[in-house]
């Protein structure tokens, strides 16, 4: 649509026949950049969604300055009441250890984006390389590929995170490999179908017949072709890796040395909080993931709407 | 929820239709063989995986038992052969896969029993606690997502998707502790775990009721978490079909709304939704896991749960590939219910 639509470069431009089209090509992708902005600006929720979570990353980034670590130093917590309802000296509660939950939460907030953001960019990369090379290639090796992704689609890809954080050392990095092994399979089987239409197109073959090669083919022509659909997937799977961290640190699989939304849960189950009462415990910590994550799924749906190519087929 | 990637959009459903398409080319003994095929090559996957990501890591499970209690060297190096431990590894695999032909797990480290003994123990409060769910979900989302999309942006569409986006953000295990905290710990209209109450002879129609009152609380949080998805997929399934023009020859031969609804339009959206309604299967057992441990339901999910805490390879082994198995077999059925449910394909 855009293409169509490209302004014509400026004349001291057409003075050097190389520059002009490197102009051209930074224009296009600024006018598609500026269509998407404006598309994304009209789903109102998705806006609201989105400057939500730039809230919470700047929580985050700024942990250390809104409450000092040593906040959550149980030895120098000694006098403040453990399990204190929400109150205006204690906002949030105190949890089991009389630290603050609003501290934990401002902290937990780091791991869960960290490992959100590491884990779905591990997920992408290995979806979109896979995804890439089952479409690309044809015959007894795309074969192969495919029976490898559907494996990974089918298998319950908790357990298989739970088995392999079990297995490997404790720590933030684990919890990474864990779930970015885990997740990336279903981007592979959207990047396949969608290299699979792209690859059939003309100007797909006019470069096979010029001679390019696999590399050529997949980096110049299939990977921009796919880009924006693995891009509207990431946020989506932000949300299910953020999602994922909650679900293994609640196991007691996370990392024990950092703060984390699950492993603030865990404590509140391993002290029965459910049944003593301590709802503002399970209240806040939970509360935090459901937002993060809703916020996640709405800018990624819209995102997908604008950007995937099958859904603007009506 | 699970830790899927693909949120069911309308993204997955065309992508499902274009799969659906190829398939129809295949014969059925073809298209029965290739699937079963496909399900005995992932199942011998998930086996090789279960042994090796087991041990290619540096971990030692005979120091970790030795850790909880002082043993002398002759102990461990006794333990280690009990186990297994001091054969080369390509001899511990081929003990392995025929141990596993056999139905053979090894001996749990925390229990001390045959892991195959535990799981068969443990195998039927989790097939009760996820086929419940599963069919309740099933019904719940199809039918919920049918009405939705038929009712596209009315106001019971905006409520039903806005609360299943909603409820698809909602981790299972928290769901689980919130329900259990309201109506377990503050109501108290239903029990805070276990299966059955204590003294209640085996059999009896009262032991069946009190099963039923344990179950109420864990099927509503694993139904709420996944009848949401399925009512996204049903309903952007059904979006789809909207526009085609057999619902305007439907309408044109003079059928009610209702009827072209459910005579035409829902038949054909059932047919991408049942594949990716069973892929999500596995999204339920994972949420098994921690539904299990929260109200302590004597499954395979509050046993993976213990297999974590020991930790206790052989058996987080065992319960893997059993989970696995599961998802495998419920995936085969998925498939060839798809071309049973498919007219064009009967046909041919």
């Amino acid at each position: 649509m855009s293409e169509t639509q490209t302004r014509p470069a400026n004349t001291r431009e057409y003075r050097n026949g190389k520059s002009r089209r490197v102009n051209v090509a930074r224009q296009r992708k600024l006018q598609r950049l500026k269509e998407v902005a404006k598309e994304f600006a009209e789903h109102r929720a998705a806006m609201v969604a989105l400057v939500f979570l730039l809230v919470i990353s700047l929580i985050a980034v700024f942990a250390p300055l809104i409450a000092p670590e040593s906040m959550l130093n149980v030895t120098k917590l000694l006098d403040v009441p453990h399990f204190a309802p929400p109150s205006w000296e204690h906002p949030f509660g105190t949890d089991h250890q009389g630290r603050e939950i609003w501290v934990r939460m401002v902290w937990g907030a780091r791991t869960s984006l960290v490992v959100g953001l590491a884990a779905t960019a591990m997920s992408m990369i290995i979806g979109t390389v896979v995804g890439l090379a089952a479409g690309h290639f044809t015959g007894l090796a795309g074969g192969i590929i495919m029976r490898v992704v559907d494996f990974f689609l089918v298998l319950p890809s908790l357990i298989l995170a739970i088995v392999l954080s079990s297995v490997l050392s404790r720590g933030v990095l684990t919890i990474v490999i864990a779930i970015g092994v885990t997740s990336w399979a279903g981007t592979a089987r959207v990047v396949r179908s969608q290299t699979l239409s792209v690859a059939s197109r003309t100007y797909v073959e006019r470069a096979e017949v010029l001679g390019g090669g696999h590399w050529h083919i997949i980096s110049k022509h299939l990977l921009p072709a796919v880009m924006p659909l693995v891009l509207a997937n990431t946020t989506l799977t932000v949300g299910s890796a953020i999602i994922a961290e909650s679900t293994l640190a609640f196991l007691g699989l996370g990392d024990t040395t950092q703060q984390s939304w699950g492993t603030v849960l865990k404590n509140a189950m391993d002290v029965s909080a459910a049944t003593s009462g301590y709802w503002w415990y399970i209240m806040i910590p939970g509360i935090a993931i459901v937002m993060v994550v809703l916020a996640c799924t709405l800018v990624g749906r819209a995102f997908e709407s604008i950007t995937n190519p099958m859904l603007r087929r009506n | 929820m699970s830790t899927d990637v693909i949120p069911p959009g309308k993204a997955a459903i065309a992508e499902q239709q274009d799969e659906g398409r190829e398939s129809h080319r295949q014969s059925f003994l073809g298209y029965l063989l290739a699937k079963i095929g496909g399900a005995a090559i992932s199942l011998v996957m998930v086996v090789i995986l279960g042994f090796f990501a087991f041990r290619i890591l540096p971990g030692d499970p005979v120091r970790k038992i030795a850790q909880s209690r002082p043993m002398t060297a002759e102990q461990i190096a006794q333990l280690r052969h009990q186990y297994g431990l001091d054969q080369p590894m390509l001899a511990q695999f081929w003990n392995y896969l025929t141990n596993i032909a056999t139905g053979n797990f090894g001996e749990s480290y925390v229990y001390g029993k045959p892991v195959s003994e535990l799981i068969a123990q443990y195998f039927w409060p989790t097939i009760a606690l996820t086929g419940t769910s599963a069919i309740l979900a099933i019904t719940l989302g199809l039918w919920m997502g049918q009405l939705a999309a038929w009712r596209s942006n009315s106001p019971y569409d905006q409520v039903a998707t806005g609360t299943s986006l909603v409820l698809w953000s909602v981790p299972t295990f928290w769901l689980a502790l919130l329900l259990l905290m309201i109506f377990g710990g503050t109501l108290h209209w239903f029990p805070t775990g276990g299966m059955v109450s204590t003294g209640i002879p085996t059999g009896t129609p009262e032991y069946f009721l009190n099963v039923l009152w344990h179950l109420v609380l864990p099927v509503i949080t694993m139904v709420a978490v996944v009848y949401a998805q399925y009512l996204l997929v049903m309903r952007a399934s059904l979006l789809e079909e909207m526009s085609a023009d057999y619902l305007t020859t439907a309408r044109a031969k003079g059928l009610t709304e209702d009827l072209v609804r459910r005579r035409h339009a829902v038949p054909n959206a059932l047919l991408p939704t049942v594949t990716l309604v069973f892929m999500h299967i596995g999204g339920l057992i994972g949420g098994a896991v921690t539904v299990e441990t929260v109200f302590s339901w004597p499954g395979l999910g509050k046993l993976t749960y213990e297999a974590i805490s020991g930790p206790d390879t052989p058996l987080l082994q065992g319960t893997f590939v059993v989970f696995s198995a599961i998802i495998i077999v419920m995936n085969l059925f998925a498939d060839l219910l798809y071309r049973q449910l498919d007219p064009r394909v009967r046909r041919a």
